[in-house]
């Protein structure tokens, strides 16, 4: 008695053999089964699309109480000015530090990263002189609406920029230990994904603090 | 490859505490998750039987419990602050680290691995870790019942200004920072679960397991997670906000000129109604990651023991999404009377009613699986069934909460109470002994015993609907929510005998989940071994690999997949089941 | 039948659950039409359109519960296994789904709309020229009303001026508020004429719930919101917080008297300004 054949919708040959190596264990570094975007891009998105939503969070609540009519404007320390620049210069430093290590160039690759970190530790130095220079003008945490959400904003973005140091410091040691090159620099990869959202957020951050 | 792999799985043999403490193996950690959610939810459960107990018997005179609890009972009888106390830690350890904890960390940790085909989660090490802070957060929530100041006393929604200020009331100093901490590590460790849970499903699906192949416990773990991973953030952001004004002389909740036993309060500028909208952006989301990964499992078990396809997976899948999305646009409907403007009223109706469909339509789904089966009545199978018939009465019920204008009477009274309860609390945990029974084999290698687990059922089934289903009938006589003393209000004195029953049937309720956690703990050590690979005939890959799996789930060789997980009684085929494993056999005519 | 169709084996399970849906069903059927235990009498205008309202959506959800339980109860009874017979295999039909999905979606959105006139009849409606205002303000763990006496206009309040004998801080030298009435606990009003409230809290949120006539509208510090209601029946009535204010939320209550005629609500007015 013959076997039916199956609807074509239930069941349909496997998928082409996979080259050894990728048998639905994702491995460090290599994508797994047939998913275009290996493991750790996918987990440095998540991430960081956790930390955007914790400061959209932040950013509606500091919407909306923009607009009680007992807002009041600070003056922005001026030192955040410079500090911007110095940050987005560490995350350019990152960037050559990636291009470096694309072609090869392990020396370049580890002087820019050291000076993205460096850049980076410059930049939450100056944060915590805005905020000297703030409170010099006598303006602190509970002084003005604006004022709280200044010293939380830049403070949990340092905090997680402190992180993204963290994760510049592993992958500089990676490279020192000779265990990156060419093909297998994603560790890179993601440290400089995260350095350059943490950027835009800062920059985004400023804007919001500013345009108001 | 995988043989390579296999070899470097033969590690020398781990201490016990490196194999069965510091695991990062999903299974040790998904059954670390389970156990601590179950000592969670007898504590939970045994505050939700002091409350009935006071609200039964309002300012009874207790000499036993007052002098096993003499803070919380002045003269032997329970105090007011205590009883909003036991509302607030009820609720709050309820919803996070009972529900959310035990599906997505428990179920979630031990089957994505093993029904996607895969030998562990994408993050090993951030898995368990996750698990370590979770237990942290356990360990900050609990202690907060035991501060000297009190325990918290604002609700598991913690509006501001009563949360914000720490002399609105007794527990609202040192409670409410310990219960804004144990959240934002609850946060923290969602986070590391979430990002396994995406990242495994996403890119460590076996050969031949397309999207569309996945269970639909899988499609529901996942939707959740990136729910969590949008939703939990803007808790953290509320709790960082509250924790300032609490602490830091900020003002984001806290208006000018508020006056408490006398005082004024020093404050400017804030918002209560921010809170709101910040914690029920949250708060939506949150019943739905609660909800929807039982509803994923349900639906798998219902299927396995009808011994029929889930009707309509592509419309399963797709309802989800919608679920998913339309919750991030729904939470103003918890606030119809809170003082937002009108209008916004009438969209969150809109879209409230919206959401109603895709719920309505898993029930067609789910009936349409019933219809025509075969169904084997398993204590595992009956769960599954009682959770259709538990969701849509909470469901139902949801309706009326969602028109603003019923809501007007309705708001924080029982009706709601009554609601949530069936709906996200009853409805989720269903499923969870569902799956409890179901997996349980795969997980310890012994059954629990199935007359206890039919009994257990039963027990359960009578004892909800006789404690929950009343509750909406003194909802609409007015009976408000969070009250120390229905009998103060004249109007609520004829309604007293309703309160009575139900903490009767609440107690029968509660007595008879010790049947369940004596069959649970005595069937892990004493239970009847378990030895086949698929003794309920499913068709997923769990089942496919050892009884119980080894490090690595599949032994040497990751299984392929040719097929959707729902071949059950496929005319023609030798078996009323069909697992994913087995490719098509195609004979010539 | 072997191939799927047909009835399964009726087992003694399937009974059961069946019959619990069963009594289920009846109970509730019972419940909600013989109503033992239900809403408060109705003493307000405005109240008889959302008891329709919720009439009309009991109506319907009720009928989906009956039929949906039933259904339920109906196939565990009829499709228990039975021996190695195998279950239907048909598992999709687009058309009944459409047919599902578009029957709900119009009935939810007719609720919708239903349920948007009396909101709107509630919220958006002009206000009644002729009420009696009161102005109300919550604070752990009572409620204070505040009349404007004959003149009309309420006197000054400023949070300053509280002591525990000016809960609400009313400037006693501004000669507005020498016939203001401030009364504790105590709320009157003359039947038939509509009431504007005037929604204060000195220190959390509470919510001023009038369950007789179908109000409730939290009290948030900063904000003062405003509900109006008439009331259709004359008697005395509880007034209660609806929103979790603290340990004495429970006994947050006050009393609410409709007046069966403005003279009566004018004497009680005097008597209560004589206190004062």
């Amino acid at each position: 008695m013959p076997i039916v054949v199956e609807e074509r919708r239930r069941v349909s040959p496997p998928p082409p053999i996979q080259p050894a190596g990728h048998g639905g264990d994702g491995d460090f570094g290599d994508s797994g089964a047939a998913f275009p975007i290996s493991k750790g891009q996918i987990g440095i998105w998540i991430l960081l699309t956790a930390i955007i939503m914790l400061f959209a969070g932040l950013s509606s609540a500091y919407i909306v109480l923009r607009g009680v009519p007992s807002w009041q404007n600070i003056e922005l320390p001026s030192l955040l000015w410079p500090n911007t620049a110095v940050l987005l210069l560490s995350s350019l430093a990152v960037e050559l530090s990636r291009r470096a290590i694309r072609r090869n160039d392990l020396q370049s690759m580890k002087r820019w990263l050291a000076a993205g970190g460096v850049l980076g530790l410059t930049f939450l130095a100056g944060q915590l002189a805005a905020w000297r220079q703030l409170a010099r003008a006598g303006v602190y945490l509970p002084s003005t609406l604006q004022s709280s959400f200044f010293y939380i904003l830049s403070g949990l973005h340092g905090l997680h920029l402190l992180g993204g140091i963290a994760g510049l410091s592993i992958v500089l040691v990676m490279a020192l230990r000779n265990r990156l090159s060419a093909f297998r620099y994603e560790p890179l990869k993601l440290c400089s994904t995260y350095w350059h959202v943490m950027d835009a957020l800062w920059v985004y951050l400023f804007l919001l603090l500013l345009l108001s | 490859m995988s043989q390579s792999h296999a070899a470097q799985h033969v590690h020398h043999e781990l201490g016990f505490w490196r194999k069965y403490v510091f695991s990062t193996d999903h299974k040790i950690v998904a059954i670390q998750y389970l156990i601590t959610a179950m000592t969670m939810a007898v504590i939970g459960g045994i505050l939700s039987m002091l409350m009935r107990y006071q609200l039964a018997w309002p300012s009874m005179l207790s000499p036993t419990l007052g002098k096993l609890m003499p803070d919380a009972f002045a003269g032997g009888v329970m105090k007011p602050e205590f009883y909003v106390s036991l509302v607030t830690m009820h609720g709050t350890i309820m919803v996070f680290f009972l529900f959310t904890a035990v599906l997505t960390g428990g179920f979630g940790n031990f089957l994505i691995p093993l029904q996607i085909g895969a030998r562990d989660m994408a993050f090993p090490f951030l898995n368990a870790l996750s698990y370590w802070v979770f237990l942290l957060s356990c360990i900050v929530i609990f202690s907060a019942l035991f501060v000297t100041t009190g325990a918290p006393l604002g609700g598991w929604t913690g509006y501001a200004p009563l949360s914000a200020v720490p002399e609105a009331g007794p527990g609202q100093g040192t409670g409410v920072t310990l219960w804004i901490t144990a959240l934002a590590l609850f946060t923290v460790s969602g986070l590391m679960g979430g990002l396994n849970y995406i990242t495994t499903i996403l890119t460590m699906r076996t050969r031949g397991m397309s999207m569309m192949r996945l269970p639909l416990t899988q499609w529901s773990l996942l939707i959740t997670a990136i729910l969590g991973l949008l939703a939990f953030p803007v808790l953290l952001a509320a709790g960082i906000l509250l924790m300032f004004d609490r602490m830091g002389g900020t003002s984001f909740f806290v208006p000018a000129g508020i006056i408490m036993n006398q005082m004024p309060i020093a404050h400017s500028g804030g918002h209560p109604l921010l809170w709101q909208h910040l914690f029920w952006f949250f708060g939506h989301p949150e019943v739905y990651i609660v909800v929807l990964p039982a509803m994923g499992m349900a639906s798998d078990i219902l299927s396995t023991f009808c011994r029929k396809p889930i009707f309509s997976y592509r419309m399963m899948v797709y309802s989800m999404v919608a679920i998913a999305v339309l919750s991030f646009v729904v939470w103003g409907h918890h606030m119809f009377v809170s003082g937002m403007n009108p209008f916004l009223g009438s969209v969150f109706t809109l879209t409230t009613l919206l959401i109603a469909v895709p719920s309505a339509i898993k029930t067609f789904n789910w009936l349409g699986t019933v219809w025509g089966a075969r169904i084997r009545f398993t204590a595992a199978g009956l769960f599954a069934i009682g959770f259709v018939s538990m969701f849509v009465s909470g469901g139902l019920s949801g309706i009326f909460l969602g028109t603003s204008a019923a809501d007007i009477q309705l708001q924080d009274t029982a009706f709601v109470v009554a609601h949530f309860h069936l709906v996200m609390a009853i409805a989720p945990l269903f499923a969870a002994f569902g799956g409890l029974y179901f997996w349980f084999p795969k997980m310890f290698a012994r059954f629990m015993n199935e007359t206890l687990g039919r009994i257990h059922f039963w027990l359960t089934f009578i004892g909800v609907y006789c404690v929950f289903f009343p509750m909406h009938v003194i909802g609409i006589g007015g009976q408000m929510r969070r009250i120390y003393d229905p009998t103060q209000y004249m109007f609520l004195v004829p309604q007293q005998p309703v309160n009575v029953f139900i903490t009767i049937a609440a107690f029968i309720l509660g007595a008879g989940q010790l049947i369940f956690l004596f069959n649970f703990f005595f069937s892990i050590f004493a239970g009847k071994r378990a030895v086949e690979r698929n003794p309920w005939h499913a068709t997923t890959l769990e089942w496919t690999a050892p009884t119980p799996p080894g490090h690595g789930n599949f032994g040497e060789e990751l299984p392929t997949v040719y097929r959707w997980p729902f071949d059950y009684s496929v005319p023609g085929e030798k078996e009323d089941f069909v697992p994913q494993t087995v490719p098509a056999t195609v004979v010539a005519k | 039948m072997a191939d799927g169709s047909g009835p399964g084996r009726v087992t003694s399970s399937g009974i059961a659950l069946a019959g619990l849906l069963l009594i289920l069903i009846l109970a509730s059927l019972y419940l909600f039409i013989a109503q033992p235990y239900w809403f408060p009498v109705l003493a307000s205008e405005h109240g008889g359109r959302i008891d329709s309202l919720f009439g009309t959506v009991l109506v319907v959800t009720g009928i989906a519960f009956v039929l949906v339980q039933g259904a339920l109860g109906l196939f565990i009874a009829r499709y228990g296994a039975n021996g190695n017979e195998r279950a239907a295999y048909w598992h999709d039909n687009p058309r009944v789904e459409a047919i599902l999905l578009i029957t709900t979606a119009v009935i939810l959105t007719v609720l919708v709309f239903m349920g948007q006139r009396v909101w709107a009849s509630v919220y958006f409606a002009d206000q009644p020229q002729n009420a009696t205002i009161i102005q109300i303000t919550g604070e752990q763990f009572f409620w204070n009303f505040h009349y404007p006496g004959s003149d009309g206009q309420f006197g000054r309040t400023d949070t300053k001026l509280i002591t525990s004998t000016n809960n609400i801080g009313l400037d006693r030298n501004d000669p507005v508020a020498k016939d203001d009435v401030v009364s504790v606990g105590v709320m009157h009003v003359p039947i038939g004429k509509p009431v504007r409230v005037r929604l204060r809290s000195k220190d959390v949120i509470h919510s001023f719930f009038l369950p007789n006539f179908r109000l409730k509208q939290d009290a948030v510090p900063g904000m003062a919101i405003e509900v109006w209601f008439t009331p259709t029946r004359a008697g005395q009535y509880e007034i209660a917080c609806a929103e979790l204010c603290g340990l004495g939320h429970y006994r947050m209550k006050a009393a609410l008297t409709v007046d069966e005629s403005e003279e009566k609500f004018n004497e009680w007015l005097k008597m209560a300004a004589e206190q004062q």
